[in-house]
């Protein structure tokens, strides 16, 4: 059972990955790609990472593929063959990356344990990987986690500075 | 979940800062034009009220928030000249700001935020914090860059400022992502313990450290990663130059020193090249390329180069093979005492060109300090003695600063590096004096006679006297500076 659910999400994750690149239309490729997050957030789930799962629906489904869409629209691209110069050097890497996994693959060195020590998050299983995160985030890392909001509100004002009309007196030097 | 009130009264000064920038922003919409400057001076307010707060506590040694802040001597000592610097910064934008139709108090709202990146920056124990402090750091600074936003190249340098900086981020956060891969923990003390292990011919740490000196490299505008430092320097408000030329560039070494030697203290071989090789390429391309500027902000943005250049030597000294413990910390106190003075004399004279930039002059171009002397003998006269002081020519404090460090590099055996530094000093004498020299030396033309008209008020005098009191009394006696830095950097020998 759980295999086939790795195989429906994988499948369909491949289907609609390749229709990204291969449809015409920019919309119809972002809609595959909104497809495809979400079949990466379920295979995120079958392995037990609700938070990862989450945050891959919410950042880039939410908010990264919103941007995508915006610029596309925004910048009403028309043109279809303009990025098909770029063929042969996709051929390059895509063969090239390929050879890589073939090679790891085969050479069967597959690094199964993680590189260093484990961190912190890893002792936490006893409860969800949701529920640890948020723990560690407001109690040892709360810290960083209230530099990071003064990040996003340098980040707000900065916007309203530098786009807003007519705070800034337009003097002409 | 209850936060220990011990480790808030650490961050006590933080929060102030931080919490006058908000009130700022809040007040700001509802204060009248003609009170704007209240809020400057709120802000200046909460600045030294930090300042006496830090002073007090300079010797202590506290680790908050479960070790990823530690409050040091060290700490505490970038954090004063950061006040300082930050406070004569908001000094000199009142009247700037005015000047050049920018007068917006959501800059200094911006300016104290960047201030607590800086300060989250040199007290930050772990490599997440440093981050986050450089970032918090860095993003007001790319809006201050183009605060002048109906100048094409205001807006550039926020730009290019921006797009670079985020790819040094980027680096930098790929060493950190390795770092942490290799340690299992972000923090210094445990990515210190995890490097000794892995001994020095480790590839990933290797990889690691090499990406966190690009990205700090980048920070402190090193030679190869200076790219960006003429036009964001040259663009960019003049206040904000001060800022970013003088602060960011103090806090930035405040972090990169303790990076390097809390966590790669144990692998001092392996940056010690690379750090060699950078040190010896800002010197040459900085003091070199400053020569042919014509534009005083670019001259001295490439002079900024160069003296990154020569703090950096302090960091060669603090490496190099052999290194007793006391002279290791003669480096690290080097490199402080270099960056304080340093901080002096770049912001006046960058403050000298921002207060000429009144009344149709603009006083960036070498050719609009010609004949100062006849039109305006003060402003001559002071940046005369900022020149001589970047230049390095006794009595003036940039000697003092040059001959420590020139010292701590002979001590450590390496006077090979010291008489490298003085031969670019002696290069960097050719275009410091011929700014003198256009000033006290040609005429100036009818129109420039007519124009001149100094932005001075209060404030920007009592910018200007500061730094020239530091440039002068610290050349005269600077022995206080000097125990200071020396305590100051106690904590790594």
């Amino acid at each position: 059972m759980a295999s086939l659910i790795f195989f429906y999400f994988a499948g369909v994750i491949i289907v609609t990955a390749t229709l990204v690149v291969a449809l015409r239309n920019p919309v119809f490729s972002a809609l595959s790609l909104l497809v495809m997050f979400f079949h990466v957030a379920g295979l995120y789930v079958t392995l037990h990472a609700e938070f990862l799962a989450a945050i891959q629906i919410i950042v880039y489904a939410g908010a990264i593929l919103v941007l995508y869409l915006f610029v596309v629209m925004l910048l009403n691209v028309k043109r279809e063959d303009q990025y098909h110069r770029q063929g042969p050097v996709a051929v390059f890497l895509g063969l090239t990356l390929l050879a890589e996994v073939a090679l790891v693959a085969l050479s069967g060195e597959v690094p199964v344990a993680p590189l260093g020590p484990q961190g912190p998050l890893a002792a936490g299983s006893a409860v969800g990987n949701t529920e640890s995160i948020g723990e560690v985030l407001y109690t040892t890392y709360l810290f960083p986690f209230e530099v990071a909001s003064l990040i996003l509100l340098v980040a707000m004002v900065g916007a309203v500075i530098l786009s807003k009309k007519g705070i800034l007196g337009s003097k002409s030097s | 979940m209850t936060i220990p009130l011990a480790d808030l009264v650490t961050i006590l000064p933080e929060m102030i800062v931080v919490f006058a920038a908000c009130v700022l922003l809040v007040l700001d919409p509802i204060t009248p034009p003609s009170k704007k400057d209240w809020l400057a001076w709120m802000s200046l307010g909460a600045l030294v009220v930090c300042f006496f707060i830090t002073g007090a506590t300079m010797n202590d040694r506290v680790f908050a928030f479960s070790d990823l802040v530690v409050v040091d001597a060290y700490a505490s000592f970038w954090k004063l000249l950061l006040y300082l610097v930050s406070g004569l910064t908001i000094l000199l934008s009142m009247t700037y700001l005015k000047e050049e139709g920018i007068d917006l108090a959501e800059f200094y709202g911006l300016i104290l935020l960047s201030l607590t990146g800086m300060m989250v920056m040199v007290s930050g124990a772990d490599l997440l914090v440093i981050y986050l402090g450089i970032e918090l750091m860095s993003i007001p600074l790319y809006i201050m860059a183009g605060f002048k936003r109906f100048e094409a190249r205001s807006i550039e340098a926020s730009a290019k400022y921006f797009i670079l900086g985020s790819f040094s981020s980027g680096i930098l956060l790929y060493g950190i992502s390795l770092l942490y891969g290799a340690a299992g923990s972000t923090r210094l003390a445990d990515i210190a313990v995890a490097v000794d292990a892995r001994g020095l011919e480790d590839p990933l740490v290797l990889i690691a450290m090499m990406l966190l000196i690009v990205g700090f490299g980048f920070k402190v505008a090193a030679v190869p990663f200076h790219m960006w430092t003429p036009d964001v320097y040259q663009g960019a408000p003049t206040s904000v130059t001060i800022f970013m030329a003088v602060a960011s560039k103090a806090a930035s070494f405040g972090a990169f020193l303790r990076v390097l030697l809390e966590a790669f203290g144990g692998v001092k071989p392996n940056w010690n090249g690379p750090i060699l090789v950078i040190c010896i390429g800002t010197l040459v391309l900085g003091n070199i390329v400053a020569v042919v500027q014509t534009n005083i902000k670019r001259m001295l943005a490439y002079s900024s180069i160069a003296h990154a250049g020569y703090a950096l030597v302090g960091l060669v000294v603090v490496g190099w093979a052999g290194t007793e413990g006391a002279v290791a910390s003669r480096g690290v106190s080097s490199v402080m005492l270099y960056l304080a003075i340093y901080s002096f004399m770049t912001l006046g004279a960058f403050s000298i060109v921002a207060i000429l930039r009144r009344g149709g002059l603009e006083g960036e171009e070498l050719e609009d300090f010609t004949g100062l002397s006849k039109r305006h003998k003060g402003a001559a006269f002071l940046m005369l003695l900022f020149m001589v002081s970047l230049a390095g020519i006794p009595p003036t404090a940039g000697f003092i600063a040059k001959l420590y460090l020139f010292m701590a590099a002979v001590d450590a055996g390496l006077a090979w590096l010291a008489v490298v530094g003085l031969v670019f000093a002696a290069v960097s004498a050719f275009f410091y004096l011929r700014v003198v020299m256009v000033m006290y030396m040609r005429e100036p033309s009818a129109t420039q006679e007519i124009e001149t008209r100094l932005a001075l008020t209060p404030t920007t005098t009592v910018v200007l006297a500061c730094a020239v009191a530091g440039v002068v009394l610290l050349g005269i006696y600077p022995s206080p500076l000097i125990s200071v830095t020396t305590f100051a950097a106690i904590p790594f020998r």
